[in-house]
């Protein structure tokens, strides 16, 4: 699957500066309204009104001509942003609160599990899904230490009530926001996802081999894609290293919102490491000051060991080369885009 | 039929097969009993605290295969705290005193350790078939006991099971002479095998017809194999990966063309990406095909595979393929039976599936009688049209991944849903429920569920009056288990003599309370009703009206358990 160019090379090279430096207006949305200079958006910070998934598949005209650019590059947007596992549609009834979860636990999280009510989904005197709801260390399931994400908190204030607006999308897992054990994910549950014992009805040996699958070795050795790719992922002033196996996606748009929820606990300042401290954290104001103030972009090292930015080469040409992601500022990656363009033509 | 000789009798009691049926001729008279029993050859025992072994011995000494099944299903899903029972060693031990001479043992749930597995292989000297399903306690050391000792092996067979690895080898304990293998199934095991051997095995059996590796015999040894045994009819592959641009792989294109006779294909453990295409060329030939264990790969790539098996009859996948793959499927695969679709949660692929998928397998695939399906919704339409085109279900397991979900269209219970089903279904025998649900399912199951035998619920109903529906109607019903519901003691005294004629009852995290079961217990002798916690000590449970977190009760000749852990209180 290769994925087209993503910008004609000229435009490319006459623009570097413009690329690199995201300013703050260029990265609130993806306007083409061409001034001569396309804004290329590498931190891919859409603006709040694509929150609301209503329009995310229409796109207006002049967004459309970017319809490949925006389907590859990569974002570090917020949780929220546009993102294709993120619809907040699929948010059902009884979420009522932004209830992020944190996002590296290492403890289980005992609180703010069963706080949300789900009145609404159980109906008499029956014990709630909820409130049956322990919560477990995270064992076996989570091989590879994939967080167990509550999906992401929506800015916006006008919480889709019912799910009467069709799932634009199809319903998708999120690669981080899913119990192993599959358990609720796209909204379906959106308090729960804490594990509830033995739920899903899965055998032991298949949770076990399933979660033994993803948590495969580590970095490419050159040898021929095993069944998971994980390449390490650093950011500039995180204080830990994370990794992500390559392949759980496959788009561009699927790995960035992965490293968004990675990663945007630091960029916020904040990890809510409590249920509720962190969801009173993330404010649409607070949200808003990320948008435009930050200056992130994605690169990887490649084999040859040149520091690329990502987003320019078709996604299994990536997977190919690519040996570890680092997140950096904009200001450092001046220059990256004009080299990548060149080797990608060499390599071809 | 008295008058005719017991040689008479006894030949014509070689024609009845079924278990259900031989236990019916025993009950028909003394003389019929004592001729059953004595040409008895295969017995199965479901529950295997429902008899002593040594009551299995003297009543069947002519006895050559045995399947027994020990802990409650629910223990696959954890519910059940370890140590918990199930041992298989006091039957081998029994059997072997005995002058049994065992064929076949197949055990499912159960407790197998090294020991027994070394008793097994050294006490029948025409052992067979070794069937282990979903056990644990045992280690590399005693598959090698059994390698090594049973000279007439035809089927080792290893489902699932949580075997320690050893780093023996196993494989290698095939006696040169041993040449009987039918068929040999080692997918589950987590170590190292020896290939050579492996390889030196296949090629000494002529009658292997069935053989799944797993992850660890690589591709150029699978290509090796199957040169060797083209009669191979079902076959597991462990590791297919590879360099798609090797020489290997391309011998193994070429290798697979001449394995015509395969109609079963399973494992994938590991995939390389764009690699099945090698299989295309067998897939009509296909009638089973699994694919749950294969997490490489892609939803895309399973529907090109799928489109070229016509033939299937069974289907295992994961969700992965997503509702317009199970269209596909529902296009592609008309003669297919029973399908499983399991989640793949773990691996943030897109394309779970939902009610749509299912409706479109109900549209296309109308001999479909046993399901598995995992999903994120379900709504009570689908249902209903799912019922209407597919009226032959006899096992339909439903699981919703968020338990009390409702129809997403409706906000409604999903109960008109499966009441559909257990109407239009009549010889459902087998129902797992889930999604929110109201007394008004168990209405409708007690209503309609005729030939139910086993039925699953959790997170389900309101009050006591929901089970009491399903212990008043449905006639047939063997094994129910529960957990996570409203119900409580009024349900569970209502009708105690109901537990006689079933195998057993599950409750869990229900309603119940001690002295409720202290009360079943003391009017039911025949019945063993244990309780447990979480692995606390069974003296916890000091109050009668303490809620009881588990409790599993089955009609029992053999009185209380003598293996029961401390933390089970056998009221």
């Amino acid at each position: 699957m290769s994925l087209p160019l993503l910008v004609p090379e000229e435009e490319r090279q006459s623009n570097p500066s413009t690329v690199a430096s995201a300013s703050p207006q260029s990265l609130d949305c993806f306007s083409q309204t061409g001034v001569g200079l396309k804004e290329r958006n590498y931190l891919g910070l859409s603006d709040c009104s694509s929150v609301d998934s209503s329009t995310v598949p229409s796109l207006s005209d002049e967004k459309k001509v970017n319809l490949n650019l925006k389907a590859t590059e990569l974002r570090l947007g917020l949780p929220g942003s546009q993102s294709p596992e993120r619809d907040p549609d699929l948010f059902t009834l009884s979420s009522t609160n932004l209830d992020e979860k944190p996002l590296f636990p290492l403890l289980p999280t005992k609180d703010g599990i069963c706080s949300v009510s789900q009145k609404n989904v159980v109906s008499g005197n029956k014990r709630g899904f909820a409130d049956t709801i322990d919560v477990f260390p995270e064992a076996k399931y989570n091989g590879n230490a994939r967080v167990n994400l509550m999906l992401s908190p929506r800015p916006s204030g006008a919480q889709p009530t019912t799910v009467k607006e069709k799932p634009i999308k199809v319903l998708q897992e999120s690669p981080c926001a899913a119990n192993a054990t599959g358990a609720p994910t796209n909204g379906s549950a959106p308090a729960a996802k804490a594990q509830v014992v033995g739920w899903p009805p899965i055998r032991s040996f298949r949770k076990n081999s399933l979660a033994n699958a993803s948590k495969n070795n580590d970095e490419v050795d050159g040898k021929p894609g095993p069944a998971a790719l994980f390449v390490k992922v650093s950011m500039d002033g995180a204080p830990y290293l994370r990794k992500v196996d390559l392949r759980n996606y496959t788009t561009y748009q699927e790995l960035s919102s992965d490293l968004e929820k990675m990663f945007s606990c630091f960029t916020l300042g904040q990890c809510g490491s409590h249920g509720a401290p962190g969801r009173e954290m993330l404010s649409e104001s607070k949200l808003k000051d990320f948008l435009h103030g930050s200056e992130y972009v994605v690169t990887y090292e490649d084999k040859d060991g040149d520091w690329m930015l990502v987003g320019d080469v078709p996604w299994d040409m990536f997977t190919d080369t690519c040996k570890r992601l680092k997140i950096m500022k904009g200001s450092d990656a001046i220059g990256l885009a004009p080299r990548a363009m060149e080797k990608s033509k060499s390599r071809s | 039929m008295n008058y005719f000789p017991d040689e008479v009798i006894e030949h014509v009691f070689d024609y009845v097969v079924s278990h259900s049926d031989r236990n019916s001729l025993s009950l028909v008279c003394k003389s019929w009993y004592r001729i059953e029993r004595f040409t008895r050859q295969r017995v199965f025992i479901g529950n295997c605290y429902s008899i002593s072994p040594e009551r299995l011995v003297e009543r069947f000494p002519d006895l050559k295969s045995l399947t027994l099944k020990g802990k409650p299903h629910f223990a696959d899903f954890s519910l059940v705290p370890h140590g918990w029972g199930g041992f298989v060693y006091p039957w081998i031990e029994a059997l072997a005193k005995s002058k049994v001479g065992l064929e076949e043992l197949r055990l499912k749930r159960m407790v197998v350790s090294d020991e027994s597995l070394e008793l097994l292989s050294r006490s029948f000297m025409n052992f067979k078939s070794l069937v282990l399903v979903s056990c644990e306690g045992f280690t590399t050391d005693g598959l090698a006991a059994v390698a090594a000792n049973c000279r007439s092996l035809r089927e080792l067979d290893l489902q699932e099971n949580e075997v320690e690895d050893h780093k023996g080898q196993w494989l290698s304990c095939f006696p040169e002479n041993c040449t009987s293998l039918v068929s040999l199934n080692f997918a589950c095991l987590k170590g190292e095998i020896n290939i050579g051997a492996l390889e030196r095995l296949v090629a000494r059996s002529p009658n292997l017809k069935s053989l799944r590796l797993n992850r660890s015999v690589p591709v150029d040894a699978l290509q090796r194999i199957l040169m060797r045994a083209p009669q191979l009819m079902d076959l597991g592959i462990g590791s297919f990966f590879h360099d798609l641009n090797s020489d290997a792989y391309a011998k193994l294109r070429t290798t697979i063309l001449k394995c015509t006779s395969i109609t079963s294909l399973s494992g994938f453990l590991e995939v390389a990406p764009f690699s099945l295409a090698a299989m295309y060329p067998i897939c009509q030939n296909l009638t089973s095909l699994n694919l749950s264990y294969a997490a490489g790969i892609q939803g895309s790539e399973l529907i090109k595979l799928i489109r070229h098996c016509g033939k299937l009859q069974r289907l295992w996948i994961m969700d992965c393929i997503g509702d317009k793959g199970l269209g596909v499927v529902a296009t592609a695969c008309k003669d297919l039976q029973e399908l499983r679709v399991f989640p793949s949660a773990p691996f943030g692929n897109q394309g779970a599936v939902t009610e749509k998928g299912l409706v479109a397998i109900s549209m296309g695939c109308r001999k479909l009688h046993s399901l598995l399906y995992f999903c994120h919704q379900m709504t009570n339409a689908a249902l209903i049209t799912v019922a209407k085109n597919c009226p032959n279900f006899i096992r339909f397991r439903l699981c919703i991944l968020d338990a009390t979900k409702p129809d997403p269209d409706t906000m409604q219970p999903l109960d008109e849903g499966f009441g559909a089903i257990v109407q239009s279904c009549k010889q459902l025998r087998r129902l797992s429920l889930s999604g929110q649900l109201t007394d008004q399912v168990f209405l409708y199951i007690g209503m309609y569920a005729e030939q139910l035998e086993m039925l699953s619920i959790a997170f389900a109903g309101e009050t006591d009056k929901g089970m009491l529906y399903v212990l008043n109607g449905c006639k047939k019903l063997r094994k129910l288990e529960i957990r996570d519901c409203p119900f409580g003691d009024t349900a569970l005294l209502t009708d105690i003599g109901k537990y006689e004629t079933m195998r057993s009852l599950w409750m869990s995290s229900c309603e119940v309370t001690v002295g409720a079961c202290k009360t079943l217990a003391k009017k039911m002798p025949s019945l063993n009703v244990e309780i447990f916690g979480e692995g606390e000590q069974a003296d916890c449970y000091v109050e009668d009206g303490q809620r009881v977190e588990k409790m599993y009760l089955y009609r029992t000749v053999a009185g209380k358990r003598e293996d029961a852990p401390e933390y089970v209180w056998t009221l």
